[in-house]
């Protein structure tokens, strides 16, 4: 299968690798996927408490190249954007910028999947001292 | 109109070996430039039809073709008129097991194979069981042999042949097929094995091993793509198969169709090539996979080698890379022809059946590599192979979550995987 640049670029240099204190009542982290389906990935925003602006993001994916670059896209769209415009991130944008063929688009379902599930886990730690709705999937 | 067909570009690395370095010959070889040769004169000069037997172009084809008949039968321990030719494997695997299931519908209606099986056996089964044949589907074990306990309890009295294929095209496995074949024999069923990889690479004697049907391709075997052969005993006992493809009774009457004289020429002297080298090749290629091997396996931890290591072609290593996935690994070594058990390399988006068949699991199916060592590679490139692999390795287990969670001692078959998406 030939990939795009923007696959090959992402997949040669990822960006955003790494991970973040899990712990850390400012960092949500999402992991989607499982092993025996071939994805897994981890997704962390750092999210200022005030501002509600994610001011970090890092990633860790286990897959196919494609699966590296939609997460590691993924990292980088979420940067500096609040957590109510990051939920606005569509699969079907990482689609046209990465120029997925149709057996990846699943890739880029993960990486909308992992975006969400991180912004509901630091959403879940912020309600414990100020209830905010958790949006539904 | 013209195509315009561009080479494979070629660069050399800074220690001398040509990329890309090509290491997946259980796909498929290159011509050997002895076959080649070989074949020249019967496209041009000799370009007779064998079934023209009035004149001089014909009787120069035919000769092409016999001679190539006994190279084949030599290389076997069979006799030339046991030889005839196809198309290729899928075809002798077709012919054999339709063949059969037509020819002996009197007698039963069984057929006996196994998981691992190419799906040119499979699919060829799973045909018959819409035409009210039975198929039995034996398992293998975690080395990816199967059980002749299976296989005795598995014969009935309405069996009519049992399919097992001498080595595997994945994992490379050689099954047991002299006592599979004397089991046959002593029950009274006929032995078809698709040889397919192991010809010319293990030693095969058809009388020894009680084989009655053998699939043979010459692409495996640095012959060319589009002709092979199917072994069919004439003997103790005569066997005998439905034709798939009628016509002018060529073959026996088993296989219609003008013969592929250049190319049938060409599988017979890959087949005189290995009669000669094959004891020297395979000692040469097994050091090859064990240079390999030892190079990967030192340097990196939990990598697994799947299937059998003591029953097993020379030129195979297929190694799962735990916490990596195979396309991204085949990414990052792009510039090494291999192939990968992975689901995204495959049509189906299904990691492989023959991995998952050994029970490996499905995550260590997606982390496979085939390496498929053979008669052009060279010990410098073995060595370029292990170290790249090597360092994508490491690469990708620092991106890999999995790598991380493993290292902080997390259960990895104990977490709750949210992945209902899929």
């Amino acid at each position: 299968m030939a990939y795009s640049d923007k696959v090959l670029d992402h997949y040669s240099n990822p960006r955003n690798v790494g991970s973040m204190d899990k712990n850390s009542n400012e960092v949500g982290t999402g992991l989607v996927g499982a092993p025996e389906c071939g994805d897994v990935m981890k997704l962390q925003i750092k999210v200022n408490p005030q501002t509600h602006i994610i001011e970090d993001a890092k990633f860790k994916t286990f897959g196919c190249g494609s699966a590296i670059a939609s997460s590691s896209l993924a990292t980088e769209w979420v940067k500096g954007k609040t957590v109510d415009e990051a939920l606005q991130i569509k699969n079907t944008e990482i689609v046209k910028e990465l120029a997925l063929p149709p057996v990846k688009i699943h890739c880029s379902v993960l990486a909308e999947d992992a975006i969400r599930a991180a912004i509901g886990d630091w959403k879940k730690k912020q309600a414990v001292t100020e209830p905010v709705a958790v949006a539904a999937k | 109109m013209s195509t315009v067909v561009e080479n494979i570009p070629q660069v050399t690395s800074a220690k001398g070996v040509k990329l890309p370095i090509y290491m997946d010959y259980h796909a498929t070889t290159p011509l050997d430039p002895r076959v080649l040769e070989a074949m020249l004169p019967y496209f041009t000069e000799k370009f007779g039809n064998p079934a023209s037997r009035n004149h001089p172009f014909g009787w120069a084809a035919e000769e092409g073709v016999e001679n190539a008949r006994a190279q084949i039968a030599k290389l076997i321990g069979a006799t030339a008129k046991e030889i005839i030719f196809t198309s290729g494997a899928t075809e002798s695997n077709n012919l054999a097991i339709k063949g059969v299931a037509e020819m002996y519908r009197e007698k039963g209606n069984h057929i006996i194979t196994a998981v691992t099986e190419h799906k040119a056996v499979l699919d060829t089964c799973k045909r018959l069981e819409k035409y009210g044949y039975r198929v039995t589907y034996l398992p293998v074990a975690k080395d990816g042999l199967i059980d002749l306990e299976d296989l005795k309890r598995a014969i009935d009295d309405k069996t009519i042949l049992v399919t097992i294929m001498a080595a595997n095209n994945e994992i490379g496995v050689l099954q047991p097929i002299e006592e599979i074949g004397k089991i046959c024999r002593e029950r009274v069923v006929l032995f078809h094995t698709d040889a397919v990889q192991a010809v010319g690479k293990v030693p095969i004697d058809v009388n020894k091993q009680n084989i009655d049907l053998m699939s043979i391709t010459a692409h495996k075997l640095y012959g060319p793509k589009g002709v092979g052969a199917l072994y069919v005993r004439r003997k103790n006992p005569r066997v005998q198969v439905s034709a798939l493809i009628d016509g002018g009774g060529h073959e026996r009457g088993m296989r219609s169709g003008t013969l592929n004289v250049p190319s049938i020429v060409g599988l017979g002297k890959a087949c005189a090539i290995a009669s000669e080298e094959m004891a020297a090749e395979s000692k040469r290629l097994a050091a090859l996979r064990d240079r390999l091997k030892q190079s990967i396996m030192s340097r990196l931890d939990e990598t697994y080698v799947n299937g059998s290591e003591e029953h097993r072609l020379p030129g195979n290593l297929n190694i799962s890379f735990a916490y990596v996935e195979g396309e991204s690994l085949l990414m990052g070594i792009n510039d090494i022809a291999v192939s990968s058990g992975s689901a995204c390399t495959s049509a189906t988006l299904e990691p492989s059946y023959v991995l998952k068949a050994l029970g490996a699991g499905d995550d260590l199916a997606h982390s496979s590599i085939r390496f498929g060592i053979g008669r052009f590679n060279t010990e410098a490139e073995v060595d370029y192979v292990a170290d790249k692999v090597v360092s994508t390795v490491l690469k990708l287990r620092e991106l890999s979550p999995l790598y991380e969670m493993a290292k902080e001692g997390i259960d990895l078959s104990k977490v709750k995987w949210a992945a209902e998406a899929h």
